[in-house]
């Protein structure tokens, strides 16, 4: 690994802490049930803007890291970050082309598989809940996508 | 541009596969993962690592809550600290003379219970641990205190609060512990009504103020505003505490149970302080106690002399 790829690290780490912070910070019901996935958002632009430093590793241990953070099985979410950053990575450079609303669809579409992995592991695990409002971080999550893109596109750029 | 600062990042079809083989192996370690820890319990000291790694974010979410109460309670004026002293007063000692009762009561309870041979009751101690204001997940019902295995914080350990039970512990850290709530669908305490004696199930609803009783027939004698308290059965709860309060029975002919919901006795998703229970079993009569080891052991005899 040379110098200039460890130095464009530095944003990735604090970009992913902050999200790690935001998913937590306490909310009214309502809008805890709004909340957007700060974590994977920040997974799916690097995975797309910076495929080289925000790879699958960096996803699988993102995932891990709020998998212990909100007291779920370890795994749970790691597998869903995984799936969905390697969808993001696949399709990166088309990604990178599309206009940003054209963007904020596809990036509804990954957080919807997200949300339906998440499903999927929790029925397997033994504890469905089924409720349409899992769905609304999804839609929250691609609406917030042209802010993300600005916010870090400038964080990285600079940094 | 961002994606120019990435040297050599060259795509080329074999990269593409190879991206594959390594989500591959990734989602692998991950479903291995998730059946070690769901089915092995073995990750137990991993996950208490990595939630004492986390403990410091977590306080740090939390830090704008308790900036605001800070400032909140350093403000408060005079007037209002001396009126909540005086009511906290009157509580104070309406709450001694009740106690003074109950331990009357309570040793005429442990006279009665010799007299019929029953076995004692646990004794319980208790510490005060106050919930972290962080959100885990809108779905779950579950909660984050500030008590961990380095407080002897143990899992599946009653939580109460001030007007019943409250939940127990799931997953133990170093200095924080999750609290499955009585409300999370996947939660079931055993319950008792306390007016008859019967014994049934609680169920969780997912709604912080109901709880579902699933498990009573039809015929059974349950009416609306019955107490439920705990059975002691299972183990985990001690007996005797106030679960929930009955709220509607619904019993329809063509079904063999009846429709029973109850009201948790906890503010469930309100309180801000709880109480962590721990059972102690009750030190036996004298005369029915194991004699004291004869010899002692060797290690007990060197701490002798060294303390002479």
């Amino acid at each position: 690994m040379n110098s200039s790829t460890r130095d464009s690290r530095w944003p990735l780490y604090a970009c992913s802490l902050v999200a790690l912070v935001c998913s937590a910070v306490p909310l009214p019901h309502f809008l805890d049930l709004l909340r957007p996935d700060f974590l994977l958002l920040v997974v799916i632009f690097f995975a797309v803007m910076m495929p080289r430093s925000g790879g699958l590793l960096f996803a699988w241990f993102a995932g891990l890291a709020l998998d212990s953070f909100r007291g779920l099985i370890l795994g749970e979410n790691a597998l869903a970050f995984v799936a969905v950053a390697y969808l993001a990575h696949r399709f990166h450079l088309r990604m990178r082309m599309f206009p940003l609303i054209h963007q904020s669809l596809v990036v509804f579409l990954l957080l919807a598989i997200y949300q339906f992995l998440l499903f999927w592991i929790d029925g397997v695990v033994g504890h469905p809940l089924i409720d349409w409002t899992r769905s609304l971080p999804a839609i929250t999550g691609a609406l917030l996508w042209p802010a993300v893109t600005g916010l870090l596109g400038r964080f990285t750029s600079r940094g | 541009m961002p994606l120019l600062r990435e040297p050599g990042a060259r795509y080329a079809p074999s990269r593409v596969s190879a991206l594959g083989l390594r989500a591959l192996v990734l989602i692998a370690l991950s479903v291995g993962v998730m059946v070690v820890d769901h089915r092995q319990h073995e990750l137990t000291v991993i996950r208490t690592g990595m939630s004492a790694a986390a403990y410091p974010f977590q306080l740090l979410v939390q830090s704008p809550v308790a900036a605001w109460n800070w400032i909140a309670a350093s403000f408060a004026t005079r007037s209002q600290l001396l009126a909540e002293n005086e009511s906290l007063k009157a509580d104070n000692r309406e709450n001694d003379l009740r106690l003074l009762r109950l331990e009357a009561i309570e040793q005429e309870n442990l006279r009665l219970r010799e007299l019929v041979n029953a076995a004692p009751r646990d004794v319980e101690t208790s510490k005060e641990a106050s919930i972290l204001r962080v959100d885990l997940d809108p779905l779950r019902h579950r909660v984050l205190i500030d008590r961990g295995s380095s407080d002897g914080v143990t899992r599946a350990q009653a939580v109460i609060d001030s007007h019943g039970i409250f939940g127990q512990t799931t997953n133990v850290g170093l200095k924080a512990s999750e609290v499955i709530l009585l409300s999370d669908p996947t939660h079931a305490v055993p319950v008792q009504i306390e007016r008859n004696g019967l014994r049934t199930i609680a169920v969780g609803t997912g709604d912080a103020r109901r709880l579902s009783l699933p498990y009573l027939p039809r015929n059974a004698d349950v009416r609306v505003d019955d107490r439920l308290v705990t059975s002691g059965l299972g183990g985990v709860f001690p007996a005797g505490y106030p679960v929930a309060r009955v709220s509607d029975v619904r019993r329809d002919p063509s079904q063999p149970l009846a429709t029973v919901v109850a009201e948790p006795a906890a503010a469930l998703d309100r309180a801000r302080e709880v109480m962590l229970l721990w059972l102690h079993p009750r030190v036996p009569m004298p005369a029915s106690a194991p004699p004291p080891p004869a010899v002692a052991t060797p290690e007990k005899a060197q701490a002798k002399t060294r303390n002479r």
